[in-house]
């Protein structure tokens, strides 16, 4: 518009009659697209801070934790059993942890697969959207409904175990790994369907022989990432698994094991410096794990893709 | 692709020529004036009545064909002709896709292939297939060939029919040192060799090409269509085209489908392929293959 001048200085012809900028004026941004420009420019500090807060407020969480928790860390507190409130090892919480999840794992994966390859291959189109949704709503429950839903089916009567609270755990990991994997699955081309349909090799076979391992590699890492959200939930342990009974490293899933969510819940309300300090310990060997399984995990998936070419 | 949208403009002296060089390399029946079936050659598939709706839609109009036994069959035509359509019916590849319904029989030996008490996992058994896209599994050269022999129950000697199918597909000099490799890191090519050794490995009696070559560069277009003339002895072949050079260059007989006047795939003609690229009867298999549309 501001170019409207220019003609005149060119030559005496008129001004283009129609309201479009003149061709020939200098390409500086002008009138609205100044304002568009500023509008703009706001938007992007705004989200690009947003996202930098993002990073911020983990790496404060790992900054918080580590520089509290790395003090209470030596060999002897990971391997040997507590001593005292606030005092002596975790070791039980540990193998607690992991006998706790193993279970929930071992129930939660095979279901979790089979639920995927019902959606993939077997599912009618109605069938399949109450199952995703039945999964979603899974997913959204309150962990603590979860646990008291447990309590009442199973420990009611027969006390605290380990298993009650990897039966809520896999509740909580199932939704997870069957929509993962469920994704992954569709994933897997079409192609290799029929190439193995084509070969006369029955739909089970094909299924069992060619889909499955195309896709392995995402759903181990779904069940990666479903163990570690699992490993950290804390109020199913809390209700099912906390009346432990002694200081030892316990395995039998039939009686309550320690885990490293309840020590760090029950350390931290004692209130006792030490046993703070221990909880902030526990905490950081919690949250090692959990980082090391998530990006164990994606660095796995991330060379089986490269694998298979996906 | 593009080689074959190349050729088409070279024009009929083009294919002509190559009809000459392919006769004289292999002898095709001589062509019958009267353009009668070969009359000493099995019938292999006999399409009767054969039409095909995919809901309301109808993509074939009713045609008849035979295919005979260790010739290579091309059907070509435009797209959208229903020669694809056709091809995956031969084998029941179809069966998945929403809608599809045929009417008529494609009798196979003789036996109605979609008839009662027919198992569609039996008839591709038998009648194995090649897709367009190279697809091979996301396992090694030697599993991608062991596997459906394996699931399969020919256990036996399982080294030995990899090797033998490898070999019949031109690809064992290229892959006998890295059997264990990831298929996936071989050429297009090489992988399309692959899964038409995958194919025979389980040794079907027809092998249907669906456009075989046609995400392939030109060199490995033509060791694939070298491949087809040295399985010819043993396999009755049939491949679905888009590139017409191709079809004259491979093919015994050729069929042509196009669309009518309402967009349904259509057969025009089927003859001896020289017949179909010297003196097609029928004024639209002029034009197609003289490259005039398409």
């Amino acid at each position: 518009m501001s170019g409207l001048s220019e003609p005149s200085a060119v030559g005496a012809e008129e001004p283009p009659a129609s309201g479009l900028p003149d061709p020939t004026a200098p390409l500086t941004a002008t009138g609205s697209l100044r304002r568009r420009a500023a509008v703009s420019r706001a938007l992007e500090v705004t989200a690009t801070g947003s996202a930098l807060l993002a990073v911020a407020v983990f790496c404060i969480v790992i900054y918080t934790v580590v520089s509290r928790g790395a003090g209470a860390i030596s060999f002897s507190f990971l391997t040997t059993d507590p001593t005292g409130i606030g005092t002596g090892g975790i070791a039980p919480a540990i193998v607690g942890s992991a006998v706790i999840v193993a279970i929930a794992t071992a129930i939660a994966m095979p279901l979790g697969v089979l639920i995927a390859l019902y959606l993939i291959e077997f599912a009618g189109r109605r069938s399949g959207r109450v199952v995703r949704m039945a999964l979603d709503l899974t997913n959204g429950l309150p962990t603590v409904v979860v646990a008291i839903m447990v309590y009442g089916l199973i420990v009611v009567g027969s006390g605290d175990s380990a298993i009650a609270a990897s039966i809520a755990l896999a509740i909580v990991m199932l939704p997870l790994i069957a929509r993962s994997s469920h994704q992954v699955l569709l994933l897997v081309p079409g192609t290799l369907r029929e190439a193995s349909d084509a070969l006369g090799v029955s739909r089970w076979r094909g299924v069992l022989g060619v889909v499955l391992p195309s896709a392995l590699g995402g759903i181990v890492t779904a069940t990666i990432l479903a163990a570690a959200r699992a490993a950290g939930e804390t109020v199913p342990i809390l209700l099912l698994s906390s009346l432990v009974t002694s200081n030892d490293v316990q395995i039998n899933p039939l009686h309550a094991v320690s885990a490293m969510p309840l020590t760090i819940y029950t350390d931290f309300n004692d209130g006792v410096p030490a046993a703070v300090t221990q909880a902030w310990g526990t905490a950081l060997v919690l949250m090692a794990i959990i980082l090391a399984a998530n990006i164990g995990a994606r660095m796995f998936l991330a060379r089986n893709r490269s694998r298979l070419g996906l | 692709m593009t080689a074959g949208e190349s050729g088409v403009s070279l024009g009929a002296e083009t294919v002509n020529r190559r009809v000459r060089i392919q006769t004289a390399v292999t002898p095709a029946p001589a062509p019958t004036p009267d353009r009668q079936a070969p009359v000493h050659r099995q019938t292999v598939f006999d399409a009767r009545d054969v039409s095909v709706h995919y809901g309301a839609k109808r993509a074939l109009a009713p045609f008849q064909m035979k295919i005979y036994r260790n010739l290579i069959t091309a059907l070509i035509g435009p797209s959208g002709c229903g020669k694809t359509t056709f091809l995956r019916s031969i084998n029941r590849m179809n069966d998945s896709v929403p809608g599809f319904k045929l009417e008529g029989q494609i009798l196979y030996h003789g036996h109605d292939i979609y008839g009662s008490g027919v198992n569609r996992v039996e008839v591709r058994r038998r009648i194995g297939m090649v897709f367009q896209k190279p697809n091979p599994f996301p396992k090694s050269i030697y599993n991608n060939i062991a596997w459906a022999p394996r699931n399969l129950g020919m256990k036996d000697d399982l080294d030995d029919r990899v090797e033998r199918a490898l070999r019949d597909a031109a690809l064992w000099d290229e892959v006998k040192d890295r059997l264990h490799d990831p298929a996936l890191g071989l050429s297009g090519g090489q992988q399309q060799r692959l899964c038409i050794a995958r194919a025979i490995a389980v040794e079907p009696d027809v092998l249907l090409l669906d456009e075989p070559a046609s995400a392939l560069d030109p060199i490995s277009t033509l060791s694939i269509e070298e491949l087809m003339q040295s399985l010819k002895p043993r396999y009755t072949i049939v491949i679905v085209t888009h590139n017409m050079q191709q079809a004259a260059r491979v093919a015994d007989r050729t069929a042509f489908f196009s669309l009518d006047e309402n967009r349904v795939g259509t057969l025009i003609e089927y003859d001896e392929t020289e017949a179909m690229f010297i003196r097609p009867a029928d004024p639209r298999t002029r034009d197609y293959v003289t490259g005039r549309f398409g």
